[in-house]
């Protein structure tokens, strides 16, 4: 069944913003206002967006590298997203994280640098929910590669055997940075890996949001209801390197092309307006609102105060009693 | 002499070794067509083919665990964690596995295997993406600890660790890579245990190793303006340590700062503080002291990364408080 307008509209607001924030973010970093390496996830926004718009504030969220669209989705500020990367003192992790993103005040729980690390931390946030008797859903992501290390397996399992209200989400995208999935894995889908852990198992287009949207609500449906956990696979492409100092040069042109050409943005739009959901009128002055949010969150970020010398040494312990000396 | 890169010099080293013991293979994360994350691969498979350059999944634990597998069962294989942060998904498979398994087996087999990772922090990589964690692996029992700070030791130590029959964690510097230096183009190696003397000086020794050595020499440099001549030593590896050329510098001198980007508690310093304190604790003038990063995790932010470092300007001010003692 279609989702309300106002979540259709909504779906694809928060894409755009994904979508101009993360282009916001390709110059900001060439131009030197974000240090590091910068993971885009430009061409994933179907399935960032389609899986966090239908989960609910106090549900959590464990993304991983590439997780500027997840934050928005979950709500996020732009502002303190881009303040974060470009580690200042208003981010959303104080400066401290940059591309490690988190924002527990709406369940983002944070990224770890280890890829996959976040996985089994999903699935203690699924047990912690079901034994504080609370209805909490916990999504947590992971690109093809990441989906053969051993935590993958460990998290999956246990969260199935204890049905633990948990949705895996396996973001393909075809490269792991520059290896090809023909290169790591026999099978062609990560879900596949479902049945051997007894739980349902689903490949969607990821670059169809409603599809994910639909897939999402349907795990997210029995999660709550105590039946455990769903992996889910959406197939995408990413349009940018693996990060911004990466060429690709690994990827035939032609391939990046004609995955351009399937971009969910535009997929979703075309859909919109064939079904006469939103006018013209309308899809340009949301186009207009959004440039501005994200006007908006830059200049907010670039008039951000960078952390005081004295933050470095806040925090590292909840109680330092009896620590006397970080220096 | 021929001057090449630190990077450059380590694939000289792996090809070298590729070629003199068909045993030696390349196993990690894009190291193939893509030669790794910062390039030092480049072109070996090209050379050697994906069977002995190769590329695997994203799971650290089976490149160093079927590290562990293929070195005591003939192999030699070169194993290499992007990052030196990703350890910890392979620690059990380092620390445990590649450094007892030859002892708690009946010490007939040996574990003849490198394991290269690049460390250390170079603008806003942010606590997973910057630590020096070679403390953690100083402690365990088995392991040898490289460390190279110049093109010459990346290609000798590295040729050294490849031939050598116990495991080596090889810690490259991610700052160190574009580095150029003097390399000879005969064959030569650096053994593993023989730290260098990168200048002499008589008013203090300064001990460092890896990106450190080099803000030591600065330091050193700015403080021969002001008539203070520090003697800089280059430990190169941790385990084994050149203790005798560490005592003889600590002697000559009675004073000793330590470096490291390391956080302070538990790091190298504090086992070389101990090991100097224990043979000259009569001889020494002022205590050894440390100049290290703080113990909390590592910023993101380069406003707060630039305070967390150590750098000549901290070193150069430590030096005179110890010299004023
Ligand atoms: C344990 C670990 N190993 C290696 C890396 C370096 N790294 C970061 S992302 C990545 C590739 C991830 O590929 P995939 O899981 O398919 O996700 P994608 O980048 O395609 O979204 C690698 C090798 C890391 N962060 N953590």
């Amino acid at each position: 069944m279609l989702p309300e307008k106002n979540v259709l509209v909504e779906l694809y607001r928060k894409m755009l913003l994904d979508r101009y924030l993360e282009e916001a973010m390709v110059e900001l970093y060439r131009q030197g206002y974000i240090p590091g390496s910068l993971h885009l996830g430009i061409g994933h926004e179907a399935l960032s967006i389609g899986t966090t718009v239908p989960l609910r504030r106090d549900d959590y969220l464990v993304f991983s590298h590439r997780g500027v669209g997840h934050s928005l989705g979950k709500g996020v500020p732009a502002r303190t997203i881009l303040a974060e990367f470009m580690g200042r003192a208003t981010g959303c992790s104080l400066g401290k994280g940059g591309v490690h993103l988190s924002d527990f005040s709406v369940g983002c729980l944070g990224i770890s640098g280890s890829q996959g690390g976040n996985i089994v931390i999903a699935t203690g946030a699924g047990l912690s929910a079901k034994m504080r008797g609370t209805d909490q859903v916990t999504a947590v992501y992971f690109g093809e590669g990441t989906a053969n290390r051993g935590c993958f397996h460990e998290g999956i399992n246990q969260a199935a055997v204890w049905r633990l209200p948990v949705i895996f989400i396996c973001e393909n995208d075809l490269y792991s940075y520059s290896t090809h999935q023909s290169k790591i894995m026999l099978r062609e889908n990560v879900a596949d890996h479902a049945y051997g852990y007894g739980i349902p198992g689903v490949v969607v287009d990821g670059n169809d949001v409603l599809a994910v949207y639909e897939a999402m609500q349907e795990a997210i449906a029995r999660a709550r209801a105590g039946e455990g956990p769903t992996l889910i696979e959406g197939k995408t492409y990413r349009w940018r390197g693996h990060h911004e100092k990466d060429p690709a040069l690994y990827r035939d042109p032609a391939e990046v092309e004609a995955w351009k050409q399937k971009c969910p943005i535009k997929r979703f739009e075309l859909f919109l307006q064939a079904e006469r959901i939103i006018s013209p009128e309308e899809q340009a002055s949301i186009q207009d609102e959004v440039r501005q949010e994200v006007q908006e969150a830059i200049d907010f970020a670039l008039n951000s105060p960078f952390p005081q010398p004295e933050e470095l040494y806040r925090g590292v312990y909840a109680n330092p009693a009896g620590i006397l000396d970080l220096i | 002499m021929r001057r090449i890169t630190y990077r450059q010099a380590l694939r000289e080293a792996l090809q070298e070794e590729m070629e003199r013991d068909a045993r030696v293979f390349l196993m990690g994360e894009d190291v193939g067509i893509f030669g790794g994350n910062f390039k030092v691969s480049q072109g070996l498979i090209d050379k050697f083919g994906e069977e002995r350059v190769r590329d695997t999944t994203l799971a650290e634990t089976v490149i160093i665990g079927a590290g562990v597998g293929a070195a005591i069962t003939g192999m030699r294989p070169v194993c290499e964690i992007m990052l030196a942060d990703f350890v910890g998904v392979c620690f059990d498979e380092i620390y445990n596995k590649a450094g007892k398994w030859r002892y708690m087996h009946g010490c007939e087999v040996a574990v003849p295997m490198v394991i290269r990772t690049p460390m250390g922090c170079r603008g806003g990589g942010g606590a997973e993406h910057s630590q020096c964690p070679e403390a953690l692996f100083l402690h365990g029992p088995g392991l040898k600890i490289a460390l190279p700070s110049t093109p010459y030791d990346a290609k000798g130590l590295l040729k050294a660790a490849i031939r050598d029959d116990d495991p080596v964690v090889f810690f490259e510097h991610k700052l160190l890579y574009d580095l150029e230096g003097e390399v000879p183009e005969e064959e030569y190696i650096v053994p593993l245990g023989k730290a260098a003397i990168r200048r002499e000086g008589q008013d203090v020794t300064i001990l460092a190793y890896s990106f450190m050595v080099h803000k030591a020499l600065a330091a050193a440099e700015a403080l021969a303006a002001n008539g203070i001549e520090a003697e800089v030593v280059d430990l190169r590896t941790l385990v084994p340590l050149d203790v005798e050329t560490v005592l003889a510098s600590a002697r000559k001198t009675r004073r000793v700062v330590i470096i490291h980007e390391a956080n302070k508690r538990g790091g190298a310093g504090a086992e070389l503080a101990a090991i100097i304190q224990e043979k000259l604790f009569g001889v020494l003038a002022a205590p050894v002291i440390r100049v290290c990063a703080p113990d909390v995790p590592i910023p993101f932010s380069p406003a707060l990364e630039k305070v967390y470092l150590p750098d000549e300007e901290k070193l150069q001010q430590a030096v005179r408080e110890l010299l004023a003692k």
